[in-house]
């Protein structure tokens, strides 16, 4: 059987300022037997800022790359970022909904010789694919190295889930938790699982920003995982990055490894730190390694409250 | 008698968000400000904004800090039981404070235009260049602060000083050009 191959748009982030992130999508396509075709001469989706200040021109940067696609003759597009997965979902979407705006974007694109027909190519965010095409079973016997005794957060951010993409529960997505528990490690509960990272508020308004980073790392820590698990490199990067200047505002003490759900898989499949791009990150996944087991630990079962703490009504002597 | 009337401030919200139709539907529930994980921090909530449109209010939502404190996360927009595309209302009114240059956030608006900047010259989002003009301008007092944590990016080998550029930049550029004279051309219309 060939190897599937899919044509992929990896972004901006992934380039330098995440390339852990494309390190390890690269080493776990190769074990999982996929192929990622870069699509050739891709741009920028323009994040979160084209649309604040152009609506048109964010919409037409977006569509290049729909008609490259198309162009080239993919079914398919393979994002690992959240922000542009977002962006490039919602301009086909947006374009399949609105004549008038599929007919100013085309008209734009022409200027290019290029050309667009909405809902030709349908957009994919890369978790996404390895857990539907690959598959939890399929997945679970590829492991070499189960990360028996580890405890993780599923992070999904806001934008993988929202707003018009039905992959998932909107607010408590599982999908990443049932990942989690078959490469052998335990997803905790986690409520803050699609809250926002804050984005680019860093740059902005940085104590807003590190407000919200403080909250998703507590909600992890007091729920006592080891590390969280992303697969967004804006929120690898705000939970990573920004989680030491969050601790000096808040006068706490959080070590929180944040991983990228392929350098989870990675370690799982047996692959190396190096293998999968280790070394980018600010806090140091070291323990969190040091931390798997040989041997799956015995599963806590859940507290059951007392009988006696529901008072009965009793009768009168 | 003439019945038509020219556009109200309402109105033109509304022409220029997609599904923006649904907005005269909201119920001032509130459940959109509840939800926003930055709404502590805004002038006014999206439901109170929402009301100030309503009643014509156009200079006081446009120099509203909302839509600048908005992360786009989407999480109100899922909830709103009206179904009515907040997030997108939220870049409808950046935009209009942008080109009605009504509003005192001009820092904020600059990150996006200039983060846009280096995307219309190369295709590409450029971090080092858009980070190093932006804060030396706008937060020059805090360039040590923000310059450690840049030295740390680097020392982690996570910014570099090389930008890349697409190969067709002429292609992205005659699209985007075309863009404009479009939605310039639609908004005298």
């Amino acid at each position: 059987m060939n190897a599937p191959s899919y044509t992929y748009y990896p972004g901006c982030s992934l380039q330098h300022r995440s390339h852990a992130y494309e390190v390890s999508n690269r080493a776990v396509a190769r074990v999982l037997g996929i192929e990622l075709a870069e699509l050739d001469d891709w741009n920028c989706c323009g994040a979160t800022e084209y649309f604040s200040i152009n609506r048109l021109p964010a919409y037409a940067l977006v569509a290049r790359n729909l008609a490259l696609a198309e162009q080239a003759g993919a079914r398919e597009l393979v994002v690992p970022c959240s922000a542009c997965f977002l962006n490039l979902h919602k301009t086909d979407a947006h374009m399949r909904q609105h004549p008038h705006l599929e007919h100013n974007i085309n008209l734009a694109l022409k200027a290019g010789d290029l050309h667009y027909d909405p809902g030709s190519v349908r957009v994919r965010h890369l978790v996404e694919v390895i857990i539907n095409d690959i598959g939890f079973e399929t997945l679970s016997k590829l492991v070499r190295r189960p990360l028996y005794g580890l405890k993780l957060a599923a992070y999904y951010g806001c934008l993988i889930v929202r707003p018009d993409n039905a992959l998932d529960d909107v607010e408590q997505p599982m999908l990443m938790d049932r990942m989690i528990e078959a490469l052998g490690a335990e997803a905790v509960h986690f409520s803050m699982k699609t809250a926002c990272c804050g984005g680019h508020m860093t740059q902005i308004s940085e104590t807003t920003a590190l407000e919200m980073i403080h909250r998703l790392v507590r909600n992890a820590s007091v729920n006592e995982a080891d590390g969280m698990v992303t697969i967004c490199p804006m929120c690898q990067l705000n939970l990573d990055v920004y989680q030491d200047p969050a601790n000096r505002m808040f006068e706490t003490s959080y070590t929180m490894p944040v991983l990228f759900f392929t350098q989870l898989i990675g370690l799982a499949l047996g692959l190396s730190p190096e293998e999968l791009g280790f070394g980018q990150e600010f806090v140091s996944i070291t323990p969190l390694v040091e931390k798997i087991r040989d041997t799956p630990p015995p599963r806590a079962k859940p507290e059951r409250r007392p009988r006696q703490a529901l008072p009965m009504p009793a009768m009168p002597h | 008698m003439n019945t038509t009337r020219p556009p109200t401030f309402f109105d033109r919200v509304v022409a220029a968000t997609p599904q923006g139709e649904l907005l005269s539907q909201c119920l001032q529930c509130g459940t959109c400000g509840g939800s926003c994980p930055s709404a502590a921090d805004m002038d006014h909530t999206p439901r109170e904004l929402f009301a100030m449109t309503m009643a014509g209010l156009e200079d006081e939502v446009l120099a509203s800090n909302t839509p600048w404190y908005c992360v786009s996360c989407y999480a109100c927009t899922v909830r709103c039981p009206q179904q009515i595309p907040i997030t997108d209302l939220m870049y409808t009114f950046k935009q209009m404070a942008i080109s009605s240059r009504r509003f005192e956030h001009r820092a904020t608006a600059d990150w996006s235009e200039s983060f846009i900047g280096f995307v219309e010259q190369r295709g590409r989002s450029f971090e080092l260049g858009l980070a190093t003009r932006y804060h030396l301008f706008h937060h020059p007092t805090q360039v040590v602060k923000m310059g450690t944590l840049g030295w740390n990016m680097l020392r982690h080998n996570r910014l570099t000083f090389r930008p890349r550029s697409i190969r067709n930049i002429e292609q992205l550029r005659a699209i985007l050009e075309k863009a404009k004279a479009i939605a310039e051309k639609e908004a005298v219309g």
